[in-house]
């Protein structure tokens, strides 16, 4: 690691403030930050911490029925409290990585890092979740612009990302075997307006809504209904834990399972 | 009644305290006053050669005390191979000088060329890349795969090799026509090629070394990671640096794990050791995980067809294996033993086989050295076989438990002399035979298939009846086989006036739990309590000598030590006890702690012995001086052979490829066990690795030599959810009738058996689901590698 200041953000104005200055960086859990910066692949100048900002900390429901989550909420905390209002999302919490990263890792850092392999990308875009940053409100579908890019701005941070309520959903993740992060995770979400499939871990550019298995659970909303589609492997990741054929393949059957278990 | 103390006895592991509550005292953990740190620079290529290295930049930066490179260590000795091997032809095999930093080229990736020592670590670092960035390295292709290796003699790890091959090893060279000819007329015959996957040791604690130098005394003092600190003493004083062997002290402390990476001096020790000889200040280096990952000695690594001759009834008549070793860049210490001495020669498994015959060829390639690692050796052995004699049962539709028990050895036969050079003493595989699959309700498998299919799944089981060889061996003996050491151990047992005692061992324990089994038999040889025992080791200041801990030996060889050592006590507190008894020595017999004259009530405790010892008032001075306390080395007649059956129920989910274990059943036989749950420890630790190789554990270098599996990222490693509550049974005892007290090793026994089985099951899961093409499946069978299989 090399050296570089520290600063505490007490407001979401602190922060702004604070990231406006040259290779300064947002730290929310600093699970991913923190190993990086010590094999000294990134060297911000000055950390500014987020987990420091009482109004980016929490879950809360709002009058839309909408549940709300600050953006420096860790997942430990999303595991507990959504889980009365949002079970599917906050099982998705309570799955990723370990107690440790579960009790330092936030939900802003996960979709500020659009990791391929990320569970939160599939949860947000699964569930059409508005993404609220210091400077406005972007929609999912707007949001993940391929593997590790977004639509943030540089010293953009999001202060809170808002979920509506699905009537059923659930997330199925297979693990790759060493990181335990999603080789394939299927997040399947049926609104009154329609059902949402969310795609994480299989395709080169990142997290992607599976458009033919919406459509038919649409219309249907069982496994059986998934039966005839297939997913091409053309986009699919190939590395050494997995074939695209594979990630392909398992794409279907998460997707089945999901709605299984949904149903 | 199960005994509450000494031998036999679940004693507690008293290290555990220490360990468990964080006042264990490693390497890294003792800080030293004026002490600086060393960081070495990489070769972040596979293949180069250096052209230049400019530290000027590096040397004015903050900090900066000192920098090493290559030129600095041209002129003092290399990291030699302890083993020699012969080629075929009589050539010796081909050695490398192993230099304390690389010179001229480097060879893997990871490969120190330089090191810097500065004040602080940052410092270091900062100057390490300084370093990095100016060195110009001249890129060369890399040499990754074995069969590319062999072929192209234009590309050479070591310039002086050609064809990077290290030797060519057959075993035994006398067998080869026989197999030959037994093969060619053999009614069926079973060919399987198959790879036993590299594997990163992962040791929870990384390397670590400090290097102290005093220039007043002269004396020099490395504090290290070891797991034999004799063995890195000799190779630094004899080979490498050429520090005279009385001006050394090696003190391993607290070792985190070893599972063999930390059996072999690295050059950082030495490098350490130089660095404070120059500076005159301690100088410590603890390894990144990225560095484990890069230059801790790999285990396995090997590419090999083995055939098997049968009849049509399933005797094995022949077998042959060829086998590629990769050797990676350089020779580590034991890389030319682990797989010719400690593979070939277990290749007739625990059956009665005429003919065996074993090449190999070692290879050197642009990726880490390998070298042993938990069950060296004998896991490739026993992986191949287990799995070829699977495959033969499968080809001549029998049963896999009928074939292994056709071809078994028979408790008359021994003592059996293998056709590939050992002598098994003891056994009785058809017990545990039949205990594993007693234990594992085998009668009841079909009714949990049953259930499996009706939830999707395919079920299988998988049995694995293996053998090893450890506790090695008359020195004598692998002399004429080519080692450069002897492999004895030694211990003193030393009585304190008080009648407690300390007992130096060679054995290193690094996780084991000696310091509560040694103190067992000593108690119950005594007839003292365990507390009164103390087992010191791991410091060369303090011990007489000791080749140190690997290879299963520690009990077998260094406790047949002590228990001899003991033996003088106790001869010794005879002479005391008669003397104080007014008895003939002849007369005196001790038991249960007390020295007492036959036939009468007149007795001394053994305290009262120790403190006359000490305190010689009424003591024979005249015939015998005073004290207490004996050393004993100890030399083994044979390897000690321990044996057992394995069994592993597996269930695949068919449309993942996902393998669950669902059973992992263990009847071994141990010989006497000192501490039962001590030995169950070992065998659950061992068999977790050996699941772990099984079905997650991968080590995979691109075409360029890097190494893709360089953090837990992408490491798999076996976590407690892969694997399920293990059944482990040691009942079945056949005592090794040449060490004192009748132990086997057990240590990788879990390592050894475990794999073969796991595979196995998942291919009889296959069959039984239908997918009768797939023979076969190389390790690790991730989810990935299984569906793919099923789809062919
Ligand atoms: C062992 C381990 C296992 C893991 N397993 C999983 C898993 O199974 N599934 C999974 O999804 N993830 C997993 N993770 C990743 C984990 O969820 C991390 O918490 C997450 O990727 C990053 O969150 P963080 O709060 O730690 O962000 P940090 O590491 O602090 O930051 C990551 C990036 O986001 C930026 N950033 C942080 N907060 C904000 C914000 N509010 N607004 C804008 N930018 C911000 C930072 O500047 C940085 O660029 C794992 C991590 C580890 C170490």
């Amino acid at each position: 690691m090399y050296n570089f200041e520290f600063a505490k953000a007490k407001t979401i104005a602190d922060a702004v403030k604070a990231l406006s200055s040259e290779d300064a960086q947002a730290l929310g859990g600093g699970q991913t930050l923190l190993p990086t910066m010590k094999q000294r692949l990134a060297a911000p100048t000055t950390l500014v911490s987020l987990n420091t900002i009482p109004e980016m900390i929490g879950v809360c429901v709002n009058d839309r029925g909408e549940v709300c989550i600050g953006g420096a909420t860790t997942h430990a905390t999303v595991a507990r409290e959504a889980a009365a209002h949002y079970p599917a999302l906050a099982a998705l919490a309570s799955h990723i990585g370990d107690p440790a990263v579960r009790n330092r890792g936030t939900i802003g850092g996960s979709l500020a890092n659009n990791d391929p392999s990320a569970c939160y990308p599939a949860a947000a875009l699964g569930s059409g979740a508005v993404i609220k940053t210091n400077a406005r409100d972007i929609a999912a579908d707007d949001y993940f612009l391929g593997m590790f890019t977004t639509a943030l701005d540089e010293g953009e941070i999001i202060t809170e990302v808002r979920f509506p309520v699905p009537q059923k959903a659930n997330y199925q993740k297979f693990v790759q075997p060493a990181s335990r992060f999603a080789l394939v995770g299927v997040y399947v979400a049926k609104y009154a307006g329609g059902v949402r499939v969310a795609v994480t871990g299989a395709a080169s550019d990142g997290v992607f809504r599976w458009a033919e298995a919406e459509a038919a659970l649409s219309a249907d909303f069982a496994a059986t209904a998934l039966d005839a589609l297939a997913v091409p492997g053309n986009d699919m990741i190939a590395d050494l834990h997995g074939s695209a054929d594979y990630r392909a393949h398992l794409v279907k059957v998460m997707t089945k399972r999901a709605v299984a278990a949904a149903a | 009644m199960p005994k509450d103390t000494g031998i036999g006895a679940r004693s507690k592991r008293r290290e555990d305290i220490r360990f468990l509550t964080g006042r264990g005292a490693y390497t890294d953990n003792l800080a030293m006053q004026g002490q600086v740190h060393a960081v070495m620079v990489r070769a972040n290529v596979a293949h180069g050669r250096i052209v230049s290295i400019d530290t000027s930049a590096a040397q004015a930066m903050p900090g900066v005390l000192a920098i090493f490179t290559g030129a600095d260590f041209a002129d003092v000795g290399g990291n030699p191979a302890g083993w020699l091997i012969h080629s075929r032809d009589g050539s010796p095999m081909r050695e490398p000088k192993r230099p304390v930093l690389a010179h001229g080229k480097v060879r893997h990736v990871g490969d120190a060329y330089a090191a810097v020592v500065a004040e602080t670590y940052e410092q270091a670092r900062d100057a390490a890349e300084a370093v990095a960035a100016g060195t110009e390295i001249e890129e060369l292709p890399a040499i990754v795969g074995m069969a590319g290796a062999v072929a192209n003699a234009d590309n050479r790890v070591h310039d002086e090799i050609p064809d990077n091959l290290c030797f060519d090893w057959g075993w035994i060279e006398d067998n080869r026509d026989a197999v030959d000819a037994a093969m060619k007329a053999a009614p069926h015959v079973t060919t399987l090629e198959l790879v036993n996957n590299r594997l990163v040791p992962n040791a929870m604690e990384p390397r670590a070394s400090i290097g102290e130098f005093n220039p007043g005394t002269g004396d020099y003092k490395l504090t290290t990671t070891s797991q034999n600190p004799h063995l890195t003493k000799l190779l630094v004083c004899a080979f490498v640096l050429g520090i005279p062997e009385h001006k050394l002290t090696v003190v391993a402390p607290d070792v985190g794990g070893g599972f063999g990476s930390k059996i072999y001096h690295y050059g950082e020790e030495a490098l350490v050791l130089a660095a404070a000889k120059k500076l005159g200040r301690p100088v410590r280096w603890t390894a990144e995980r990225s560095e484990s990952f890069l230059t801790d000695a790999h285990g396995r690594d090997h590419v090999t067809t083995i055939e098997v001759g049968a009849t049509l009834d399933g005797e094995i008549l022949a077998i042959r294996t060829n086998t590629l070793a990769n050797v990676g860049a350089y020779l580590s210490n034991f890389s030319t033993v682990t797989p010719t001495f400690l593979h070939g020669t277990l290749m007739a498994g625990p059956y009665k086989v005429p003919h065996v015959y074993v090449n190999l060829k070692a290879v050197f390639t642009n990726t880490a050295p390998v070298d042993a690692y938990r069950g060296a050796g004998r896991p490739e052995a026993t992986y191949s076989l287990e799995r070829a004699i699977d495959k033969m049962a499968r080809e001549l539709k029998l049963d896999p438990v009928a074939v292994r028990r056709k071809n078994l050895l028979t408790p008359d036969q021994f003592p059996y002399t293998t056709p590939v050079g050992l002598v098994y003493d003891v056994g009785n595989y058809q017990a545990t035979l039949d205990k594993a699959l007693d234990m594992a309700d085998l009668a009841g498998f079909e009714a949990r298939a049953a259930k499996s299919r009706a939830e999707g799944k395919l079920r299988g089981v998988g049995l694995s009846t293996w053998i090893e060889a450890c506790g090695i061996a008359p020195s004598h003996l692998v002399g004429q086989l080519g080692s450069r050491v002897g492999l004895y151990d030694a211990a003193t047992v030393r009585v304190g006036a008080t009648g407690t005692i300390q007992v130096m061992t060679g054995a290193h324990s690094h996780g084991q739990g000696h310091e509560t089994v040694f103190a067992q038999v000593v108690a119950d040889k005594l007839g003292i309590a365990e507390a009164a025992v103390e087992i010191v080791h791991g410091d060369t200041s303090k011990i007489p000598f000791g080749m140190g801990s690997y290879g299963s030996r520690s009990l077998a060889v260094c406790g047949s030590a002590m228990d001899r050592a003991l033996d003088k006590i106790i001869a010794k507190g005879k002479k005391i006890a008669a003397h104080m008894l007014e008895a003939a020595e002849g007369d005196i017999t001790f038991e249960n702690g007390s020295f007492s004259v036959a036939g009468t009530d007149k007795a001394k405790s053994f305290g009262e012995i120790a403190f006359s010892a000490y305190v010689p008032h009424n003591y024979p001075l005249e015939t015998l001086e005073p004290g207490l306390e004996e050393t004993a080395f100890y030399d083994p007649n044979n390897w000690t052979y321990p044996a057992g059956a394995y069994l592993c129920e597996v269930e695949i989910d068919p449309d993942t490829g996902k393998v669950t274990i669902c059973s992992f059943t263990c009847a071994d036989d141990f010989g006497n066990v000192m501490n039962p749950m001590v030995v169950e420890g070992q065998v659950h630790g061992g068999v977790a690795q050996g699941i772990g190789q099984a079905l997650v554990e991968h080590t995979a270098y691109d075409e360029n030599g890097q190494l893709l599996t360089a953090s837990y990222m992408d490491y798999a490693m076996p976590r407690a959810d892969d694997l399920p509550f293990y059944q482990v049974d040691h009942s079945c005892v056949t005592p090794c009738s040449h060490n004192p007290l009748g132990v086997k090793g057990c240590g990788e026994a879990g390592a050894i058996g475990s794999p073969p089985a796991v595979v196995n099951a998942v291919i009889d899961a296959l069959h039984r689901g239908g997918m009768t093409q797939v023979s076969h499946i190389d390790m690790p069978l991730t989810p990935a590698r299984v569906w793919a299989a099923m789809q062919v």
